[in-house]
C-alpha cells in the first residue's frame, strides 16, 4: 500500500494519461499514485482511464496552477 | 467503434489500443487554444472505450514513428500523411501486443474504398502482409470483400455476422450503428491527425527545407501546431502567438529560443527559430510591434531576450506596415 507520485506537469493529453498508465502497470494492488498535471484535459481523461481500467479515482483537486489526481490501483 | 461492437457481439473479449504519434489533433490543440476551450477536451478513444466497456491501452510511439513520417516506403497521401506505412506499422505493433498479451487476432475498422490511398482493395493485403499479422487481421465491416481469415476458419467468429461495406458512403454504417444501439459517434479517422492537414504539412515541409534535412524533434512538431509561422528568410522563422492560450503554451519553450515581446503595449510572445542576424532581430522586433496593440503608433518598445534568464534588451521600433510583410513569408 505504498504511495507514489508522478510529475506530469507541462505535458499535454494524452501524455499524462500514458505516463500514469505506464506507472500504474509497475505498481501493486492497493498502492496509490498521485499525478501532478497542468493540462485541464487530464480532469476528463485520467478519470475516464480509471473507469475503463477499473482503478479507483481517490480524489481530484484543481488548484490555480495545477491539477492533482490520486488513483488507487485495483486488481483488474 | 462499430467494428469492435460487431466482434464483441459475437462473444469475443476485445481490448483497444490507441497509438500516440505526436501528430494527434485532439487534446493538445484544444488544450492550447483558449478559443477552443468550450470544445470537448475528452479523449475520444477513451470515450469510445467507455461506451463499449472495453479496456484501452494508449501507447506512445512518437519517437519510433519518426521513421514512418520521414521515410515512408509507400509514399505520402495528399499531404505529408504516410497513411499506408502508418497502418502497416500500427497493425504490426498491435499484433505484437496481441502476442505479448495472449490475444488471438487484430481487428480494425477499415472499409474497402473508404479512403483513396490507404483503404483500397489492393492495399488491404499489403497491410496484412507487411505488418506480419497475415490472416489474423479481421476487418469486420468489409470482411465479405476479403478472403476468409484465420479466426473465421477456426470458428472464433462467424463470417455471416460480418459485413460487406465498401466505398465512401457511410449510410450503411450509420444504419448498423443505430441497430446496435450506438447513436453518438466519435470523429472518423483522418480528422484526428495533423499530417492530413495541408497547412500543417506545409509548415513541416518548410522546417525541413530551412534546415536542409528531413528530421524533427517532438518539440518541433508541437510548435507547428501553434501560432503564426512567418519566415522572412531561410535562416530564421518567427512563431507569433495568436492568443492567450498559445502565449501560455509557448512560454514553456522560452528556455530553448531567442524570444521577443512588446512591453509598451499588449502583444504576443514571439519565438525566433534559427540563426538570426542582428538585422533579422531588428526586423523581428518591428514585426512583433506590428502584431501588438501599438501597431498604429510610431514607437513600440519590444524586449528581446537572446537567452532565457539573461537580461532583456529593450528595442524602440516602428511597427512594420502590414503591406511590407509579404504573403509569401507566412507559412501556411
Ligand atoms: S491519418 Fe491516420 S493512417 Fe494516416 S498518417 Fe495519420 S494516423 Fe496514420
Amino acid at each position: 500500500m505504498a504511495q507514489h507520485e508522478l510529475n506530469a506537469r507541462n505535458l499535454l493529453c494524452p501524455l499524462p494519461v500514458i505516463r500514469a498508465q505506464n506507472k500504474i502497470s509497475e505498481l501493486s494492488v492497493g498502492d496509490q499514485l498521485t499525478v501532478y498535471c497542468t493540462d485541464p484535459g487530464t480532469l476528463h481523461d485520467i478519470p475516464a482511464w480509471c473507469r475503463v481500467h477499473g482503478h479507483t479515482l481517490v480524489s481530484t483537486e484543481e488548484n490555480s496552477d495545477e491539477i492533482v489526481i490520486t488513483i488507487e490501483v485495483n486488481d483488474t | 467503434m462499430l467494428a469492435t461492437k460487431v466482434i464483441q457481439d459475437q462473444g469475443v473479449h476485445v481490448e483497444g489500443i490507441n497509438f500516440y504519434t505526436g501528430f494527434c489533433v485532439e487534446g493538445h490543440t484544444h488544450a492550447i487554444r483558449k478559443k477552443d476551450k468550450d470544445k470537448q477536451k475528452k479523449n475520444s478513444s477513451l470515450w469510445v472505450a467507455e461506451q463499449l466497456g472495453i479496456k484501452l491501452h494508449i501507447i506512445d510511439i512518437s519517437e519510433e514513428y519518426k521513421d514512418i513520417v520521414l521515410n515512408p516506403k509507400h509514399g505520402y497521401g495528399q499531404n505529408l500523411n504516410p497513411c499506408l506505412d502508418c497502418k502497416i506499422d500500427m497493425v504490426g505493433r498491435a499484433w505484437q501486443w496481441c502476442q505479448d498479451n495472449d490475444f488471438d487476432f487484430v481487428i480494425t475498422g477499415e472499409v474497402v474504398g473508404q479512403r483513396p490511398k490507404s483503404q483500397r482493395k489492393s492495399t488491404m493485403p499489403i497491410i496484412a502482409r507487411e505488418s506480419q499479422v497475415q490472416d489474423r487481421l479481421v476487418r469486420p465491416l468489409c470482411a465479405h470483400h476479403l478472403p476468409e481469415t484465420h479466426p473465421e476458419r477456426e470458428g472464433w467468429i462467424k463470417r455471416e455476422n460480418l459485413y460487406d461495406f465498401h466505398g465512401r458512403n457511410r449510410k450503411p454504417q450509420i444504419a448498423l450503428a443505430r441497430s446496435l444501439g450506438i447513436d453518438e459517434w466519435s470523429q472518423p479517422a483522418g480528422g484526428c491527425c495533423f499530417l492530413t492537414d495541408e497547412s500543417y504539412s506545409n509548415k513541416l515541409q518548410d522546417l525541413w527545407n530551412a534546415r536542409g534535412e528531413r528530421d524533427y524533434e517532438i518539440d518541433d512538431i508541437m510548435l507547428l501546431k501553434v501560432g503564426r509561422h512567418i519566415r522572412p528568410a531561410n535562416n530564421f522563422k518567427l512563431i507569433v502567438s495568436r492568443e492567450e492560450g498559445e502565449n501560455n503554451f509557448m512560454r514553456g519553450y522560452r528556455p530553448q529560443f531567442t524570444y521577443l515581446y512588446p512591453t509598451s503595449h499588449g502583444g504576443p510572445l514571439t519565438l525566433v527559430d534559427g540563426t538570426p542576424t542582428e538585422a533579422d532581430l531588428e526586423l523581428a522586433a518591428r514585426m512583433v510591434a506590428r502584431f501588438s496593440q501599438g501597431r498604429n503608433e510610431d514607437n513600440v518598445t519590444v524586449e528581446l531576450v537572446r537567452q532565457h534568464n539573461e537580461p532583456a534588451q529593450a528595442l524602440q521600433v516602428k511597427p512594420m506596415p502590414i503591406d511590407e510583410i509579404p504573403d509569401s513569408w507566412y507559412v501556411n
